[in-house]
């Protein structure tokens, strides 16, 4: 039987990585992601599961050791954030395009300078087009599921890529609350042993990762594109088992309250939850707003976020990154491009919220509502609006 | 639902404080949020930790700003930190001192509900070191009955091991010995 604990969030990670029999950890430790790997280290010093720790030199030697582990054929996992994920940077492009599905959780946190540990989606979002599979977790039980369903999606053949599960430093990495565990079993069922189509193995060479010269190296960025857009069939019948083996159903787009919604906020990550008592707290005043939740944002869940959004008269997309000399917000400009030119679209407008730990409370999400529905009317001169920054 | 800010100093488990009675405010089948004042925290500087407890599911990842309950786990606070800061009408904070209430209020100007505890000199003597965070957890319960002494005291035992027993018997006796006025 699962269990239901009060645990952190990070502690809780780790329980599920470990629950999916992982074989291979190599991990460098950063704030906020630390107590994931110091636990992991923890559950394989004690020999409660039977891996490979590797206490690498750095993330760049992390996500190098991920790769080899990988290719080899091993269940791979690793951990990291903001400065780290930035080291990692020249790696991360490699496994995607190799189709070497290695688990990574990332406790979102902003990048210098100034310096912060505290928690935005800036790292994440300059690593965009890294070509893996990204979702975001809203709390702490998403946190473990979508680790949990990571592994089943990214180890499929038909998928054969990378993944990366979100969850906001601090705000999630740190909190205790109730999760519930699922027991061995039941995760056992939903992840079968990893069995490549192809490893490494002295007795058998292969060489993978070759020089991409100019007459394949088209061809091998256009299929790994095809991999990534094909892979949301299987995210979407990988979450269905889920529900069907843990009883939790998870969707590309999560909708809250939009039936007749005129105007739809739109949230990634655990500022959902907040954003769902300050729409809760407008539909009381008799305001026509709902919310809208990416819970994937690569492959970009295009068709669900249409079929959803459409019915609205404005969205309020919420980035928490500001790409300085940008039209707008990565997230914002992505919605902007969805519904360009389509007949009878929402109007799209951008606020930025939530840099390096600012709270994003009940009244910010109303400021942003009243904005939207407000800019529908009279247009603003720019495309993108930082909300709460301090004049004095 | 209640929100509780903890004011300790680093390295006074003000932490481990605020985990105990998340948990066992989760064992009793109800809901919690327990988490630090997230930043570079220095041993013996001023820290805070933080609580909700609710019947139902908790859905915000907003700061606590205004607290139902205060616990100040060391006594020189007061006099640095502003511990009733944002404290809701009819709250309560409630202070490890060894002086009494009319004092207390003359010195740190507090005209909240209060409950006091001598905490230092129970956890002198049951624990034998002058930690306070799980003897204060006794005032807790005393004070605002959130979480039952039973999961509590659970709590410590999974937390602690074997010396949970110290602690329980000092949580027990705050439990006896806090003051409420006012």
């Amino acid at each position: 039987m699962a269990k239901r604990v009060g645990i952190e969030v990070s502690i809780a990670v780790s329980e599920a990585v470990k629950l999916a029999r992982a074989e291979v950890i190599p991990a460098y430790p950063i704030t906020p992601q630390t107590h994931i790997v110091e636990h992991l280290s923890e559950i394989i010093a004690n020999g409660d599961l039977d891996a490979e720790f590797i206490p690498v030199e750095s993330e760049h030697a992390a996500m190098s050791c991920c790769c080899g582990s990988a290719a080899a054929g091993a269940r791979t996992f690793t951990s990291s954030s903001s400065q780290g994920l930035s080291l990692m940077s020249e790696i991360l492009y490699i496994p995607s395009t190799m189709r070497l599905p290695i688990v990574m959780v990332l406790a979102n946190r902003a990048l210098s300078a100034p310096i912060s540990i505290w928690n935005d989606h800036q790292d994440v979002m300059v690593q965009r087009d890294i070509g893996w599979i990204q979702t975001f977790a809203e709390n702490g039980q998403e946190a473990v599921d979508l680790t949990l369903h990571a592994f089943r999606v990214a180890e499929d053949r038909r998928v054969s890529l990378p993944m990366i599960v979100n969850i906001d430093g601090f705000t999630l990495s740190h909190m205790i609350e109730p999760i519930e565990l699922p027991d061995q079993e039941e995760v056992d069922k939903y992840l079968p042993p990893f069995k490549p189509r192809r490893r490494l193995d002295p007795r058998k060479p292969i060489t993978m990762g070759p020089v991409g010269i100019p007459e394949v190296y088209t061809e091998a960025k256009v299929a790994h594109d095809q991999a990534l857009k094909a892979s949301r069939k299987i995210i979407l019948k990988a979450w269905q088992e889920f529900a069907d083996i843990f009883g939790r159903q998870y969707n590309p787009v999560e909708e809250y309250r939009t039936e007749d919604a005129e105007i739809m906020l739109v949230t990634m990550g655990s500022i959902s939850e907040t954003a769902m008592t300050a729409v809760d707290k407008m539909r009381d005043e008799g305001k026509k707003v709902g919310l809208l939740k990416l819970r994937l944002w690569r492959p970009f869940p295009s068709l669900e976020f249409r079929r959803i959004a459409k019915s609205a008269k404005v969205l309020g997309v919420i980035d928490r990154c500001l790409p300085p000399g940008a039209v707008c917000g990565p997230v914002g400009e992505e919605i902007r491009s969805l519904f360009y030119k389509v007949p009878g679209a929402p109007k799209v407008f951008n606020f930025i919220a939530g840099l390096g730990g600012r709270d994003v409370t009940v009244e910010r999400f109303e400021e942003m509502a009243d904005k939207a529905a407000a800019y529908a009317k009279k247009r603003p001169k720019e495309l993108y609006e930082v909300i709460g920054v301090r004049e004095k | 639902m209640k929100e509780i800010r903890i004011h300790g100093r680093g390295g006074q488990g003000g932490v481990t404080s605020a985990e105990l009675v998340a948990t066992a405010v989760i064992d009793e089948k109800k809901y919690a949020q327990a988490f630090p004042s997230f930043g570079p925290e220095r041993r013996g500087a001023p820290v805070m930790a933080f609580v909700r407890v609710s019947d139902s599911r908790i859905r915000t990842r907003e700061k606590v700003y205004h607290p139902d309950i205060v616990v100040v786990l060391d006594p020189s606070l007061p006099a640095l930190v502003k511990v009733s800061e944002g404290l809701k009408d009819g709250g309560i904070v409630i202070l490890n001192t060894h002086m009494d209430e009319s004092t207390v209020r003359k010195t740190f100007n507090l005209d909240c509900r209060l409950a006091l505890v001598d905490a230092n000199v129970i956890a002198r003597e049951v624990l034998g070191l002058p930690i306070t965070n799980t003897t204060m957890l006794g005032a807790l319960v005393k004070a605002t009955g959130i979480v039952g002494m039973e999961a509590l005291e659970d709590a410590l035992d999974r937390r602690f091991g074997r010396l949970s027993a110290k602690n329980k018997a000092a949580l027990k006796r705050a439990f006896a010995e806090t003051q409420i006025t006012g």
